[in-house]
């Protein structure tokens, strides 16, 4: 059985991963990705602490995660494709103001 | 043993990570995070949580990264980040803001030695979880399906083309 700090370390790892590719990229479809890194990291977590107590609710937050991620990834890719078709640009420099 | 196969699936994890946000081409990109998603199923596996690690291969692997590898081959990849960046300096103050939160989130793991408690027989049977779905969890389950809903017809709306 291994510790779950082991869990919890690479959870951290995982999404300070995710959290410097939010910043470091300037392509939307790479940050969106990295959201779901740290998603997932978030995740990892869940689980483990759930194991750690032996019960099943962490699991069920995940799973409700889960279903807020997928409805955030449509919404999300679908307003990045509306910009595209707007701007002719994928960028995420070019997107600095709010309205023009 | 155990021990070994963490080890072994924790490297896959953090590699394909870093392969995420290196590469500069998104498919690339997209590919890197299946193999990170397909080893936090494994993650979840040795966790005891079969249910999630099937969920995590069907909804995450399966359903979310075709819609994202879908919206990369609409878009044109490859276009957007060639060139200098004109933000360099900025992009490159993520370094130690990242290393500063993995420091915190250390301490945070460390302060945490003293929690009470040891690891129990894990709980996770779907079975449990389903139970608890359909009980306590009964409310936010429902209102799952209408956050569902509205994020369709909200995607349906965004992605009509104006007349």
């Amino acid at each position: 059985m291994i510790p779950e700090a082991y869990y919890l370390a690479l959870s951290a790892v995982l999404f300070t991963i995710g959290v410097v590719g939010v910043v470091i990229r300037r392509n939307p479809l790479v940050i969106f990705m990295s959201i779901e890194l740290a998603l997932n990291a978030a995740n990892l977590a869940l689980v483990a602490f759930g194991q750690r107590h032996g019960s099943p609710e962490g699991q069920v937050l995940v799973f409700f995660v889960m279903a807020v991620a997928a409805a955030e990834v449509a919404v999300g890719l679908a307003i990045i494709v509306a910009i595209f078709r707007l701007r002719q640009r994928l960028s995420v420099d070019d997107l600095s103001l709010m309205r023009w | 043993m155990a021990l070994a196969a963490f080890l072994l699936i924790a490297a896959v994890a953090l590699v394909s990570a870093l392969g995420l946000i290196l590469k500069r081409n998104a498919v690339h990109g997209a590919l890197f995070l299946v193999v990170n998603l397909g080893s936090i199923a494994a993650l979840y596996l040795m966790l005891g949580a079969e249910f999630l690690a099937a969920a995590q291969v069907i909804i995450y692997a399966g359903a979310i990264m075709v819609l994202f590898v879908f919206a990369i081959m609409v878009l044109i990849p490859g276009k957007e980040e060639t060139g200098p960046d004109p933000r360099r300096s900025y992009r490159l103050l993520a370094a130690p803001l990242g290393a500063l939160l993995l420091f915190e989130l250390a301490v945070a793991l460390a302060a945490r030695r003293g929690a009470p408690g040891a690891a129990t027989a894990p709980a996770g049977s779907v079975e449990a979880i389903g139970r608890l779905l359909f009980t306590d969890f009964l409310f936010p389950f429902e209102l799952t399906s209408v956050l569902l809903l509205a994020a369709m017809v909200g995607v349906l709306l965004l992605a009509r083309r104006r007349a």
